[in-house]
């Protein structure tokens, strides 16, 4: 089916966040939509799919006007949508879960369970899906229950398939599956729209891509262009798009995690008798996919957990019965995972995030009263030197784009003399423009010979900072392996292969990504 | 939502209820927050509610109702001069008696304003340093009541020299109000239990408490079976500062040393910072090391303690003897008082002197028109609904949404429906187009 939209424009208040989108999906085309963060990808597929109605505009579907007051009425046009985060019941069967919403009937509105279990059979075997109808969702791997989300799409005969950042939470080798199954559905006619912000998947999957910033469409590419090309266009002036660093020279370990184990509040074992230990002046980032334990090593070593065993230990020192407010004195500097619940406090000013975790200590209070000079004259100073481009730091954070906020954490935390860094995605959400500095900033606090641990799902941040990787599995360091170390290895680590393991079955099956990467560098 | 990022909570029973604790959060942040704008205009509202309700019920007005298609001039002007007279009744009886015979007593309302100020001003800082740390405290009137009951007894138990005893006294009521909010702190702050429900039901048994102990001849100590205590000592009682023919006692200075104190405490300790903090953002003050727990029993201790001394100064400066009615409707008036003021002392302070007032101009107003002194509950609740409502207040005054006028929005998405409109009609000849 041939998807069109003329002109669409949708407004939130006085922001525009799509402005005046043409765009053109050809039938059995893979059409890429390439942004950053907040380009109004989102915001144009949810219009497509009817969760928004565009202020200006219209959208044709084979040529035809259509308006859409929700999604029903989209899926009843042939529009599916698979979403970032899934949109499946965790106890319900596949069957189930297809045909929610849509249940084949008998007499007397009895649901007519063979038949939606035939149907998921019949589409799961003409686009060889390998997903079993009687399994229960929660049971089933991220990359299966994705496919059940597109299952759920093509029961309902989807003939344009909206695919927002399908590879997020995907491992090298799942993306691979998602790639040949796009590839199938492209035979049989299907359009597929994929959005995402990741340079090297739009390279190896799609037929066109367009590029999307602030809202406008700034250009169309073909898949052939380079990656820095497409970063120009995507994030409108040159970027460089991997950090310059010197190697590491490690010193001495500064900070090591023996036997750790974690055991949440439901009894399940999430950390796993986790060890590592980083050198001063060496950066180590844990991969994963996420909610493989990597949230929760974070937090044990911060104390927000209390782990069941295992030391942690800061030069030299067992910091496992101390609480969070020692830690952070004995010089732990946290960037948590999520800025807006866990960094920052929206409503405070500038001034006060600034001293959030420091607010009792020398220079800024005696220990029972604040000195508010003080603390603003830190704060104008270091964010300044970070340069956090705000209006004065009396005004609440939450006026700041989300790459500034990032960066008075990150002034917060390396403003004092720290012993160990500790960041959870340190870029999620952030623009090319502030990853860029955050990576610098990273990369500047090694080469003062503070050890670094860094917890990221992106490989390209990982790979961009890392002198050595600890890839975790189900709570489990699967292996530490050199920084360098090859993404199809990593990939298959990442779902839980042993290093050796990995090593061979990467030598033997390279991935689409993996061989896109080789044609770059030869 | 995805089945990999279910977390532990949102399986648990108790997910629900800590979003329904959220949502309560937010209230309280929003209600925090009302502009100063929106609470004059509030009680602007209200005393043009209270005016049609005083029309409402005034004989005469009705009496005139009767014959209005006859000569509508009477009605109103009827109804202008009850309004006039009701209101500058109650302004007579809150500020400044023109009328009174003497220099003295047309300056005395405004001392009984704040003699009825005192114990708002204190119990409302105590509920508001309660709301500003994201905590519903709504055991004023419990915490109001044990303050009254400790300061009572030491009052007259204890033969102290003058200075210590009135010290004594007060300490004592805000130790009795600091363990009333303590125990639902501690409970939350140990099991998670909600404020809200622990506090009101404290206010149930201090109810129950002070009518038994008014029973126990060793606390009433009068020698008789009426259930009212023995009268406090001079020594113990809060002296007038304005000499005979005066209410006005020394509990205002403790009320605006307590609205100094609750201003620093707030905006320049480091307990303020962390109060401040998890009220917030509860999530970020653990992550940067606040001792939550700690912090939350705190918050109930200390606005526990600054109610149960609202409770003692009520007693010491103006009732002298305990009974069963003591804290009246003190600690649930202190809750609007908290919120009239935004929360913030200043605002809290005046506040407590707007309600002192009415409730003093109320019984002049009651005792000269014979209007009924209800108005008065009527125009505090509806100032309270009103600042609870800031869509309400902006849409009977045209105000602007701070994000943008409905109104302007609502035009221009209009004219873009037009213009979308317009755009699309040579849209059949485009489709050819292919």
């Amino acid at each position: 089916m041939k998807l069109q939209l003329k002109g669409v424009t949708k407004r939130f208040g006085t922001f525009t966040a799509n402005d005046q989108i043409d765009l053109t999906v050809q039938p059995g085309e893979i059409h890429a939509l390439l942004g950053e963060n907040g380009a109004g990808k989102s915001t144009l597929m949810n219009t497509i799919y009817g969760l928004h109605s565009p202020n200006e505009g219209e959208i044709l579907l084979d040529d035809k006007r259509v308006t859409f007051d929700g999604p029903g009425d989209a899926v009843e046009a042939g529009i599916g949508m698979v979403h970032q985060h899934f949109m499946l019941i965790p106890v319900f069967s596949v069957t189930e879960s297809v045909m929610l919403g849509y249940e084949p009937t008998k007499t007397a509105g009895m649901i007519d369970f063979a038949e939606a279990r035939h149907r998921v059979q019949e589409i799961s075997a003409r686009f060889g899906f390998d997903v079993d109808p009687d399994a229960m969702i929660e049971d089933l791997p991220v990359g299966a229950q994705q496919r059940v989300e597109i299952i759920k799409a093509l029961s309902r005969d989807a003939r344009v398939l909206i695919l927002d950042e399908p590879t997020a939470v995907l491992t090298p080798q799942e993306t691979d599956e998602l790639i040949s199954i796009m590839r199938q559905l492209k035979e049989a006619g299907t359009s597929i729209v994929f959005i995402t912000h990741k340079l090297r998947e739009v390279r190896a999957i799609a037929d066109k891509i367009t590029v999307i910033r602030r809202g406008k469409i700034v250009g169309e590419a073909l898949p052939e262009s380079t990656e820095t090309e497409l970063a120009s266009l995507m994030v409108g002036r040159e970027v460089n798009l991997a950090t310059q660093k010197e190697p590491a020279t490690p010193g001495e370990i500064g900070f090591s995690v023996e036997g750790l184990t974690v055991v949440s509040g439901s009894g399940k074992v999430v950390l796993d008798n986790v060890s590592l230990s980083i050198a001063r002046g060496e950066i180590l980032c844990v991969a994963g996919v996420d909610g493989n334990g990597q949230t929760e090593l974070a937090q044990a070593i911060l104390g927000l957990r209390s782990a069941v065993a295992g030391t942690i230990s800061l030069d030299g020192t067992n910091l496992r019965r101390m609480s969070v407010k020692e830690r952070l004195n004995a010089g732990i500097g946290f960037v948590p995972e999520d800025r807006s619940t866990d960094g920052v406090i929206p409503a405070f000013s500038i001034t006060e995030n600034f001293v959030l975790d420091q607010y009792d200590q020398q220079p800024y209070s005696n220990g029972v009263a604040m000195r508010p000079s003080v603390m603003r004259e830190a704060a104008v100073n270091q964010t300044s030197r970070f340069d956090v481009r705000l209006g004065t730091v009396d005004d609440p954070i939450s006026t700041l784009s989300g790459g500034n906020q990032q960066k008075v954490v990150l002034a917060r935390e390396m403003s004092r003399d720290i012993r160990l860094f500790l960041a959870s995605q340190p870029t999620r959400g952030l623009d090319v423009g502030s990853i860029e500095f955050v990576h610098r900033t990273i990369i500047e606090e090694r080469d003062k010979g503070t050890p670094c641990l860094i917890v990221s799902t992106e490989l390209d941040e990982v790979s961009n900072l890392a002198d050595r990787i600890a890839v975790m599995y189900r709570g489990v360091v699967v292996g530490i392996v050199p920084g360098d170390t090859n993404r199809d290895v990593l990939g298959l680590m990442m779902a839980g292969v042993p290093v050796e393991e990995a090593y061979t079955q990467a030598e033997q099956h390279h991935t689409i990504l993996g061989e896109a990467d080789e044609e770059a560098q030869a | 939502m995805s089945t990999q990022q279910t977390s532990d909570d949102a399986r648990t029973p108790g997910g629900a209820l800590k979003e329904a604790e959220s949502r309560l959060h937010y209230a309280v942040r929003e209600l925090s927050q009302a502009s100063w704008v929106i609470t004059l205009l509030s009680v602007l509202v209200a005393l043009v509610v209270g005016a049609l309700l005083i029309l409402a019920t005034n004989p005469q007005v009705q009496a005139t109702m009767g014959y209005f298609f006859a000569r509508p001039g009477d009605f109103f002007l009827t109804s202008f001069e009850v309004i006039r007279d009701a209101y500058s009744a109650l302004f007579r009886g809150a500020v400044y008696d023109w009328q009174a015979a003497t220099p003295q007593r047309a300056i005395r309302p405004i001392t009984e304003t704040l003699v009825n100020a005192v114990p708002l001003i204190l119990a409302g800082l105590g509920i508001a340093i309660g709301f500003r740390s994201g905590m519903l405290n709504i055991g004023g009137q419990g915490q109001i009541i044990l303050g009254a009951t400790c300061a009572a007894f030491i009052g007259y138990a204890f033969q102290l020299p003058l200075g210590a005893h009135l010290l004594l006294a007060l300490v004592g009521g805000a130790l009795g109000g600091a363990i009333w909010g303590g125990i639902a702190g501690v409970l939350k702050a140990k099991t998670g239990a909600n404020e809200v429900i622990v506090t009101i039901m404290l206010n149930n048994i201090a109810l129950y408490l002070i009518a038994w102990l008014l029973r126990q001849q060793w606390f009433v100590q009068t020698g008789s079976n009426q259930p009212i205590s023995a009268s406090v000592d001079e020594s113990a009682r809060l002296f007038g500062i304005l000499g005979t023919g005066f209410r006005l006692h020394a509990g205002i200075l403790l009320a605006i040393a307590a609205t100094i104190f609750v201003w620093w405490l707030l905006e320049r300790s480091t307990l303020g910072f962390e109060m401040r903090a998890i009220g917030e953002n509860p999530e970020a003050a653990r992550t940067a090391g606040v001792n939550v727990p700690k912090a939350t029993a705190l918050v109930l201790i200390i606005g526990g303690a600054l109610c149960g001394l609202g409770g003692a100064a009520h007693l010491l400066g103006t009732e002298y003897r305990l009974a069963a009615g003591i804290a009246g409707t003190l600690g649930f008036d202190a809750i609007t008082v908290a919120l009239l003021g935004r929360s913030r002392p200043l605002g809290t302070f005046l506040a407590g002197v707007l309600f002192g007032g009415l409730r003093a101009g109320g019984v002049l107003m009651q005792a000269q028109t014979g209007t009924p002194i209800d108005i008065v509950l009527v125009l505090q609740s509806v100032i309270v609904l009103l600042i609870a409502a800031p869509p309400l207040v902006r849409a009977i005054f045209f105000l602007p949404h701070p994000d943008g006028s409905p109104r302007v929005r609502r035009r221009r998405r209009l004219r873009d429906q037009q213009a979308a409109e317009a755009a699309s009609e040579p849209a059949p000849t485009q489709e050819v187009s292919k």
